[in-house]
């Protein structure tokens, strides 16, 4: 091996390995492994299951509609964080970060208490026949809740560095506000946009602990994929679950796949 | 920041914007945090006291901060290793190497603590080994350590690198010129540069260890007093409808949560500017 | 202290950095590594250093090898192009590092590091600033602090990565004085980097010019001037123009434009030498023309007053030329006949022709 300027390469890749494949490779190839001890037919058997169709099904399609229903949300935070001065900004700021700070119990808590049929908010939406807390509408509404930071944090840094002298030359041709952001702002930022899409997704697939206070928990309804691993394990079906986990990982890969695809599309675009 | 007329939003539309993002913000993400304080609080402050002074409570709270004692220190060992070798090295596999050390951040915390049960479980591959030789690691302490290990895994190392990348290897370089050994160099030149950094990620991972539900609710058994940390009391404290407890041990958690992120913006302001970036 | 290099070779993922090197530097000497930018000049200096190590060849100080040597037992003083300061350390701890980080056993006690430093930026003419922060201070304050804290170490050989790159141009003029004398005062063995011929020219004892990883000549800046080993260095030293052209047994006749050739006995470089005949590349610097105004081959364009001479172009058939002549001699517009005195004339096939 060449000789490296600097000391420590091998202790710091050494180290780094011994954490990496003792605490993260080698219980992800338990993971790998574990289900095909029921042979392919009873892992698909396992997954072909209604309740746990039924939960995967939930997961995804709630956590890509939840991140979809962020994405202007999200936008909007970046736009005035980056762009106007104005009291309370930097409390913002601060306040957008708080989902992944918070604990996921204490945030399931909390929407669960704010969103319940006698909560602040629940009541006035169960007047309007809005019912949230215990429906799939709120497993949403949670993975939204943990998904939204995402988006901003990664559109902020882009709209951020963006010239403004591309905006001001659009304007000097002729251009009016709004066309300069619809044709100029936000191609530039599309890429972001779905990357924080894709990262808040991939949360929000996973969630668990804020998810399954305000979920009720109803199988075939509101029952989500990661619940449905704790349910097999306690039951001790370890295949079962992690049959379960790994179709969880591998539709999260195709997922962020899809959209990496989809995002480099964009750019020759 | 010159003025830039020409691309400005007419006045009202940038009030009405601002406002709109404070109002959405508060309405989607202060409320609920104001709920946990409010539901508290709701019957006073006795029984807040009284249900964090529960034996049970207390455990809890010994048991969490014990964890993330174990774990915090190990995931920070290897997350300055991980950092100092990638960003201050080139060889192949370095980009692999990169996302692996990601790879915990994009796996459901569930399956984080599934895979310690596949692992140590009674039915797990080491599980007859363990029993054998009367070890446990599921549903005990070492279980709550590795899974809380695991989710915590990224965080020291991905606030590391990209600062650490950023700077370079030239001032490391110069302190070999002049004579400076690699633990002088480390503990010297690079270690200064990226103090605030590391007690930022340090901070974020003690957070998640002290928070983290899920990944430990698979494997910690929920023992009263034994194996429950301070999230899996509240979940049990909520399903036996001892809303008010439930809520004071929250409301505990929201406190180190917001706490974390004064401290984190504080450390943005003070340190290297744009090196924290979530 | 010497310096010798033999047979140095390093390559990259995917380009040939250095190609067998061979350098023998004097004690003393000031050396400097010119070249454009990509051939190699910083890698040198890095190997030298021990921030990087050859494939082949071996470096040797004082007759010792250095190969197993690591950078930081080299006593080699390195001064970065950025210089590399510690952010978080304050000028006097800069300079003071290298000193401190020395084992127990040979480490000067506190209040002796402290003199010694005072001393070296007293020196440096930077005493004022040694509690200030280097984000607190001007490129130029910089890179004196850069330079303390190389000297402070007392290497046996000092490298400055493009020590002047970074500023700009009034500093730099300078700066090149003030480190020429300071040279002359140490006495120190010393190699600087520089894309710059004019820095080179005026700093050094001896130049090494460098083209993709080789050296192609090491000489004094006279010799250089006068001799370029090559058409690449002849090309790239002086305000020289490149021609194309045709060497015959009499004289250099210049391809597709109507200048007169030049017999054998006016040129310069390899033709001087007897080199054989065929397709050649031609150098004339701007100097080296002459004007006579009434009918001739060149037009003049436009003129530019240059320090008590008139910086000319020309058109010559489909060329422009630049040339120096006297002030007053022709106005825009009128015509003359140009005429090359003399060119340093190469072979095409000559192995690090430009083409």
């Amino acid at each position: 091996m060449r000789q490296r300027s600097l000391p420590g390469f091998g202790a710091s890749l050494g180290v780094t390995l011994v954490w990496l494949v003792g605490l993260v490779l080698l219980p992800l190839l338990a993971l790998l492994l574990r289900p095909w001890e029921l042979g392919p037919l009873g892992v698909w058997r396992s997954l072909a299951e209604p309740r746990v169709l039924a939960a995967l099904r939930l997961s995804f399609l709630g956590a890509l509609a939840a991140s979809a229903a962020m994405l202007p949300l999200g936008l909007l935070v970046a736009w005035v964080l980056v762009r106007y001065r104005f009291p309370g900004r930097r409390l913002l700021d601060g306040v957008v970060d708080l989902p992944f700070a918070l604990p996921t119990a204490v945030a399931g808590l909390a929407l669960t208490a704010l969103y319940a049929p006698n909560g602040w908010l629940g009541e006035p939406l169960a007047a309007l026949g809005l019912k949230v807390a215990y429906t799939p509408l709120g497993v949403g509404l949670a993975m939204a809740f943990v998904g939204l930071p995402f988006i901003v944090r990664t559109v902020e840094p882009v709209l951020r560095d963006l010239p403004l002298e591309a905006e001001e030359a659009a304007a000097t041709l002729g251009a009016s506000r709004a066309q300069v952001i619809r044709r100029v702002v936000l191609p530039a930022l599309a890429p972001a946009l779905l990357a924080g899409f894709a990262m808040a997704s991939a949360r929000a697939i996973g969630e668990y602990g804020s998810v399954i206070f305000i979920a009720g928990n109803m199988p075939m309804v509101s029952e989500i994929a990661p619940l449905l691993i704790v349910v097999r394990l306690e039951q001790f079906d370890y295949a079962g679950a992690a049959a379960v986990g790994l179709a969880m990982l591998a539709l999260s890969f195709l997922l962020l796949l899809a959209l990496n695809l989809a995002t480099r599309f964009w750019r020759r675009a | 920041m010159t003025p830039r007329p020409a691309i400005a939003e007419p006045r009202w539309a940038r009030i009405v914007l601002c406002v709109l993002a404070l109002v959405l913000l508060g309405l989607f993400l202060v409320l609920p945090l104001a709920a946990v304080f409010t539901e508290a609080l709701r019957r006073g402050w006795g029984p807040v006291w009284q249900a964090l002074s529960d034996p049970d409570a207390i455990a809890a709270i010994e048991l969490t901060l014990l964890v993330a004692a174990i774990a915090v220190p190990v995931n920070t060992i290897g997350g300055v290793a991980g950092a100092w070798c990638i960003a201050k090295f080139d060889f192949p596999g370095r980009a692999l190497l990169l996302a692996l050390i990601e790879l915990p951040f994009s796996v459901s915390p569930v399956i984080s603590g599934l895979v310690w049960v596949l692992l140590f479980g009674a039915h797990g591959w080491f599980g007859p080994w363990l029993q054998a030789h009367d070890l446990q690691i599921v549903f005990a302490l070492p279980g709550l350590v590795l899974a809380t290990l695991f989710v915590t895994f990224p965080f020291v190392a991905r606030t590391l690198i990209p600062l650490m990348q950023e700077q370079g290897r030239s001032a490391e370089e110069a302190a070999a010129t002049l004579g400076a050994s690699g633990w002088q160099t480390f503990f010297r030149v690079t270690l200064p540069e990226i103090r605030w950094a590391l007690l930022s990620g340090v901070l974020l991972c003690n957070a998640r260890a002290m928070g983290e539900f899920g990944a430990v609710s698979v494997v910690s058994g929920h023992v009263r007093g034994e194996t429950n940390t301070m999230p899996l009391h509240i979940e049990i404290l909520y399903n036996e409808y001892q809303f008010v407890g439930a809520f004071a041990v929250a409301a505990l958690l929201a406190l180190l949560a917001l706490v974390t992120l004064a401290a984190k913006a504080l450390l943005e302001r003070g340190g290297p500017r744009g090196s924290l970036a979530a | 202290m010497s310096l010798e290099l033999r047979g140095l070779s390093r390559r990259f993922d995917n380009a040939q950095a250095l190609r067998d090197i061979a350098l023998q530097v004097d004690g003393g000497e000031f050396v400097a590594l010119l070249g454009p930018s990509g051939s190699g000049k910083t890698t040198l200096l890095r190997i030298l250093a021990g921030l990087d190590f050859p494939d082949q060849g071996e470096v040797r100080i004082d007759g010792q090898d250095m190969a197993q040597v690591p950078a930081r037992h080299r006593r080699i003083g390195f001064v970065f192009q950025h210089y590399a300061l510690f952010r978080h350390m304050t000028v006097f701890e800069n300079v003071a590092f290298g000193l401190r980080v020395r084992p127990r056993a040979s480490r000067p006690p506190e209040a002796e590091i402290a003199a010694r430093v005072r001393r070296l930026l007293e020196r440096m003419q930077i005493a004022e600033l040694e509690r200030r922060l280097p984000e607190q201070i001007s490129g130029g304050q910089r890179q004196r602090v850069a330079l303390a804290r190389a000297l402070a170490i007392e290497p046996r050989l000092l490298l400055l990565d493009e020590p002047f790159g970074a500023l700009d141009a009034e500093v730099r003029k300078g700066l090149r004085h003030w480190l020429r004398a300071l040279h002359v005062e140490l006495g120190l063995t010393s190699l600087f980097v520089t894309h710059d011929q004019d820095e080179a020219m005026e700093l050094a004892d001896r130049v090494a010019v460098m083209q993709a990883g080789r050296i192609v000549q090491f000489d004094t800046p006279a010799r250089i001037l006068d001799q370029p080993a090559n058409g690449f260095v002849a090309g790239f030293i002086g305000q020289a123009q490149r021609f194309a052209g045709r060497l015959t047994s009499q004289e250099l006749i210049f391809e597709g434009l109507p200048l007169a050739p030049l017999p054998r006995a006016l040129l310069l470089g390899e033709a001087a030498a007897g080199a054989g005949q065929g397709p050649a590349e031609a150098f004339v610097r701007t100097h080296e023309w002459q004007a006579t105004p009434g009918p001739g081959n060149a037009v003049l364009r436009s003129a530019r007053a240059a320090g008590g001479r008139v910086q000319a172009v020309f058109a010559v058939g489909p060329a422009l030329i630049e040339a120096e002549i006297p002030p007053g001699l022709l106005e825009p517009g009128e015509t003359c006949q140009l005429d090359p005195l003399t060119a340093r004339v190469f072979l095409a096939d000559t192995p690090f022709a430009t083409g």
